[in-house]
């Protein structure tokens, strides 16, 4: 006999439908932030219609899919966002969606809490204007703040959602304030060199004492506070965080991006991810269930270099799509790997040499009041030859 | 426990799968597993059976198999994934 449990042997060898997945409606953005996973801006001319993505919500219907995690670029600025919203929700397929507020009026907010199967994350990445506006640019922490006011005076519990960063892990308690003023969940995130991610991914990505500050936070919060899954590479502290501490991509959850395109997972859209299209033949069951791909990734993985680590069956080598695009091997350390392995792999890459993205949606020339970044305590060394980073505190 | 009848609890869906079936409740969102396929038929079971019980027997279930799936009932209760009919 066997009991209600968690089954992380099933799921690395895949299940017949996915438990959920990313759905990215559009790569149309009114923002540029900074570390974009999808290197949104622009609206791709493909983008799937309505009447093709009502297509694919009756296929996750049939699926079973229970709930899909909407985002994109930011989907609230397709035209079709509320139909598609409304028709997902009336075929049984639940409705997670991003957003970073900007149509998150009080009308919006009223027709959210009248959908009882759809939960919204609102994503700021500072506790402070001067923080998040720093990566997500000017003015747009205002706009989330007033978009958690707008879902706070009708009663919904929404979701703050952030990415964790070097300059914003000292936040954490404030994050938490901010959710508990607006009767919101806080979900932290790892911050992915996926996109534009890859661009900051060297000065935004947590230090080595960070990431240990954030999983001591991380455990003393348990359950109360979500995270996606997306920190199991820190397992290897210890103790393991709540969740399915494995990497799910093409085994329970994947990506569809907005032309349709299968990726293995949200972090990583790039050829060697690809898996199909849901309008070929055969549509996204095909995909899910056949690609040479998927299938590829629920062999059992030999976990290469990191096999010899007596902390592998905690983090299982770590983040596939992190490893990808800082350019190391993928049965090896993740490039965060806690033990520091990651750290030595990163040093033998040749610079310039890391996977970049198959796309860039990114607006040309940026957008008005986008992204400027802060530089913090980051002084040069005095002389040339003089790493250490104390010497400016030596008298 | 036994003696009880259940329903699926409204806004319960199951998906079967090879290991058995994942439950979904779409009110509290919560996501539960049956790691066994015995299991799973139990809860199908249910809404037709007068009670616990006669649901486990359908099933195919022994008699001395009868207290393990009463605790796992008991866990699918907890979590209202079953409810008790009234």
């Amino acid at each position: 006999m066997t009991d209600v449990l968690p089954l992380v042997e099933h799921f690395a060898l895949g299940l017949d439908a996915p438990i959920c997945l990313t759905w990215e409606l559009t790569y149309a953005c009114n923002l540029a932030c900074s570390h974009c996973l999808s290197s949104s801006g622009r609206r791709d001319p493909r983008e799937l219609s309505t009447a093709q993505a009502k297509a694919v919500i009756d296929e996750l219907q049939r699926m079973q899919v229970f709930y899909v995690n909407i985002g994109g670029g930011e989907p609230t600025v397709r035209a079709d966002f509320w139909e598609l919203l409304d028709y997902a929700t009336a075929h049984d397929v639940g409705v997670k969606f991003s957003t970073n507020g900007i149509r998150l009026d009080a009308e919006a907010a009223r027709r959210i809490a009248a959908n009882s199967y759809v939960d919204v994350q609102i994503s700021i990445d500072g506790a402070t204007a001067e923080v998040n506006d720093a990566v997500r640019g000017q003015g747009s922490y205002d706009v989330a703040v007033q978009a958690l006011q707008h879902l706070a005076d009708v009663g919904v519990s929404a979701k703050l959602s952030v990415v964790c960063t070097r300059h914003n892990i000292s936040q954490l308690d404030a994050f938490k304030a901010i959710a508990d003023r607006f009767g919101a969940q806080l979900r932290l995130t790892r911050l992915r060199p996926s996109g534009r991610g890859a661009d900051v991914w060297d000065e935004l990505h947590p230090t080595q004492a960070q990431q240990r500050e954030l999983y001591d936070w991380l455990v003393l919060h348990g359950e109360g506070v979500l995270t996606g899954d997306s920190f199991f590479h820190l397992a290897a502290y210890g103790e393991a965080l709540p969740g399915l501490n494995l990497c799910g991509a093409g085994r329970v959850v994947c990506l569809i991006d907005p032309v349709g395109d299968v990726y293995a997972c949200p972090f990583a859209i790039h050829d060697a991810f690809l898996a199909g299209n849901v309008l070929g033949e055969g549509g996204f069951a095909r995909v899910w269930r056949e690609s040479e791909l998927f299938l590829e990734l629920r062999e059992p993985q030999s976990g290469g270099t990191c096999r010899s680590c007596d902390q592998y069956d905690a983090c299982r080598g770590g983040c596939m799509a992190a490893k990808f695009f800082t350019g190391l091997p993928l049965d090896g350390p993740d490039p965060e790997c806690v033990k520091g392995h990651g750290e030595l792999g990163l040093a033998a890459v040749a610079p310039g040499t890391a996977p970049k993205p198959s796309l860039d949606h990114s607006h040309k020339g940026g957008v008005r009041g986008g992204p400027v970044p802060i530089q913090i305590g980051r002084r040069r060394p005095d002389k040339a030859c003089d790493e250490n980073p104390l010497s400016a505190l030596i008298p | 426990m036994l003696d009880l009848a259940f329903d699926l609890s409204p806004g319960v869906s199951i998906r079967p799968e090879s290991f058995g079936a994942l439950l979904y409740h779409f009110g509290t969102r919560r996501l539960s597993f049956l790691k066994d396929p015995r299991l799973l038929a139990v809860v199908q079971q249910l809404p037709g059976s007068a009670s616990a019980r006669e649901a486990c027997l359908s099933a195919g279930l022994a008699a001395d198999e009868l207290p393990a799936y009463a605790r796992a009932l008991t866990t699918l209760v907890a979590t209202d994934m079953i409810k008790e009919r009234t």
